[in-house]
């Protein structure tokens, strides 16, 4: 048991992990990363890579929501600007793919910025109809500028290819979308450590305070969404080169509200609450349909209304979710390690 | 008393007594409500300036003015520091960019941060990594962020607070927190330090703290201080000059015994008007005894 956590430099004081507890879960979760691909099937290897790529977006949409209280629906449209301008560079340039996501995270991050700029005005929800405008327009352009992105048709993408290896099988896939996850990772870690990443939580808190601090309201703002965006892109630019297929579909407002549930369920302005949240938000449906097809085998009777179960479960597990614990997986999260801190003398 | 500073906590360049900062008749409106109406005013290098007043005669107004929250219709606001800035115009975080720092009369910290990213966060303006180094978090960016780690630690020692510097500002008690949030304005390193009621809702003894913490700032680092408060006593003990508001305009300037004995204060304050005023605000009695709670002015009819 430990009676608290002393340290004798500075360095160590404000180190990321700081105690051999940290560490160990550290090097765990890293080993269960390394090792998975190798022994689950090609059914959770999809799910995994489709958490990954929702864990890049969630801590985007994060860093801008929960960090910086910026309330944006235009999550959607913003991932919709990653895939397409991806899609489009390779589809139809031939530029490599992995030229293409990173054209399309700057792509992103300039129309996130632009679409950032009522924020220096608009404040909370009149902020969120502001995001949901963009939303609905880049959608619209998306679906009505057919010489650029096919219209309504779907786009087609080659396949990635890596010195001759394709790249979006879904074992090579969880590679590329992993490493992607862990650099994302330590570099949004490290932007709250400094004073970029505090001038966005003093704006969240206190927006007055921070300007008269010397925080560029404007610059950080701005900041903020460029940022957010790259992120938001970036997992956008994954899913156009993972489908090999960009439709609008995949972009709606329901994505927007999707993403902010995983935020909300995982915990606002937290990197491991954005994990939880994507985890779980993605996971959830798919444990519904089999939980519904377990049941379906035994109780054939309901069949016909297994879908609508499905849907209202989702929502009451939500709901749940935000009565019991407002703060999110993240807070739960941290009353299991409280409470293992100083187990079994826990009073 | 000697402490071991590894930087000043004053980035003034001007020499004691030398003027600061103009304020030159400025006047604010707000719709048909003026709130300043031809306020003049001068900051001079390293003195604790004290800006009375009864509710709503302007002095938060002032303040705001200053730091860039408002702008006045009229005049003009100038400030040197080896150079004259005019500072009407500009916007906050320029000014605070300057050397301008101060805190609010409700508190204003960022809540959901510890004690020591408030205090990093007042450093904002110092902090020169950019925003890739920062990302990476390896050498450069680390060291400069090692070295105000270790700055702010300074403060935490001066204003006793290294019991709470990993708590969350949300959790602490009022007295706390304006504690905090005077050592965030102080982490700007300013050369000009403006305190909106540092000591309201306090209990005497978190006064006399606070009052401490004051003139420890100003006396041992040199930085220039300008208060609200309405604690008299504190007000008399502690300033060096005192300028009064009342409905918008500056009624009177001066030593604490001046405007003491300046006819509009009294009259703006008491509601009264005679010949001459045998009134006296103090801490002590004629005797020397110390009147401990400090409260509210003393007046003793002679």
């Amino acid at each position: 048991m430990i009676s608290g956590i002393f340290h004798s430099t500075y360095e160590k004081d404000m180190a990321l992990r700081r105690t051999h507890a940290q560490k160990i879960r550290l090097v765990l979760i890293v080993i269960f990363i390394l090792v998975f691909p190798f022994l689950a099937n090609r059914y959770y290897l999809t799910l995994a890579n489709q958490v990954g790529i929702a864990v890049i977006g969630a801590i985007g949409l994060n860093i801008l929501v929960g960090y910086t209280g910026q309330i944006s629906l235009g999550q959607g449209g913003f991932m919709a600007v990653g895939a397409y301008t991806a899609g489009i560079l390779t589809a139809r340039m031939g530029m490599p793919w992995w030229a293409s996501t990173i054209v399309a995270c700057f792509a992103t991050a300039l129309v996130g910025t632009v679409f950032g700029i009522p924020s220096l005005r608009l404040k909370g929800l009149y902020l969120a109809i502001a995001t949901l405008a963009a939303q609905e327009i880049i959608l619209w352009a998306v679906k009505n500028w057919d010489a650029l992105t096919g219209g309504v048709d779907a786009l087609v993408v080659p396949n990635p290819e890596l010195f001759g290896i394709r790249m979006n099988t879904d074992f090579n896939f969880y590679w590329l979308v992993w490493i992607l996850v862990v650099i994302v990772t330590i570099a949004s870690v490290n932007l709250f450590r400094t004073h970029f990443g505090r001038a966005f939580i003093a704006i969240r808190d206190q927006d007055i305070a921070a300007s008269v601090m010397g925080v560029d309201l404007f610059k950080y703002k701005l900041l903020a969404f460029a940022v957010s965006s790259f992120l938001v892109g970036l997992a956008g630019a994954l899913t156009a080169h993972y489908r090999s297929i960009v439709t609008w579909e995949r972009f709606t407002v329901d994505v927007s509200v999707t993403y902010l549930a995983m935020i909300i369920i995982g915990g606002l302005g937290s990197i491991t609450g954005s994990y939880l949240g994507a985890t779980f938000m993605t996971l959830l449906p798919v444990v519904l349909t089999n939980l519904g097809r377990a049941v379906k085998t035994s109780f054939p009777v309901i069949d016909s209304i297994i879908p609508f179960v499905q849907q209202g479960m989702f929502g009451l597990v939500i709901i749940l979710f935000l009565i019991l614990e407002p703060e999110g997986l993240n807070k739960i999260w941290k009353n299991i390690k409280d409470y293992f801190r100083l187990w079994p003398f826990s009073y | 008393m000697q402490r071991g500073f590894t930087s000043g906590l004053n980035s003034s360049r001007l020499e004691a007594g030398e003027t600061q900062l103009k304020v030159e008749k400025i006047q604010l409106n707000f719709g048909g409500v003026t709130a300043l109406f031809d306020v003049s005013l001068e900051v001079r290098q390293s003195e604790i300036l004290a800006i009375i007043g009864p509710n709503g005669a302007g002095k938060t107004s002032l303040l705001n003015c200053i730091s860039g929250l408002y702008h006045p219709q009229k005049g003009r606001i100038v400030y040197a520091n080896g150079r004259e800035h005019e500072i009407t115009r500009m916007k906050p975080h320029q000014i605070a960019r300057l050397g301008i720092a101060r805190s609010f009369q409700n508190i204003e910290l960022f809540r959901h941060m510890t004690v020591l990213d408030n205090l990093l966060s007042g450093a904002h303006v110092h902090m020169r990594s950019n925003l890739l180094s920062s990302l990476v978090y390896w050498g450069p960016a680390q060291r400069e962020h090692i070295r105000f780690r270790r700055f702010v630690e300074d403060i935490i020692d001066l204003l006793e607070i290294e019991a709470i510097r990993s708590n969350t500002v949300g959790s602490l008690s009022y007295g706390l927190q304006k504690r905090v949030e005077m050592g965030r304005a102080l982490a700007m390193q300013p050369s000009i330090l403006l305190l909106d009621e540092p000591m309201a809702g306090m209990n005497s003894e978190e006064k006399e703290d606070m009052a401490r913490f004051i003139l420890d700032i100003n006396e041992e680092h040199g930085v220039t201080i300008v208060l609200i408060e309405h604690d008299m006593g504190v007000v008399m003990d502690i300033s060096d000059r005192i300028a009064v508001l009342n409905f918008g305009q500056k009624i009177g300037e001066g030593t604490p015994d001046e405007v003491r004995s300046n006819p509009h204060v009294v009259q703006a304050y008491l509601g009264e008007e005679k010949k001459s005023f045998p009134f006296k605000f103090s801490l002590k009695d004629e005797n020397g005894n110390g009147n401990g709670n400090g409260s509210g002015a003393q007046v003793d009819h002679d």
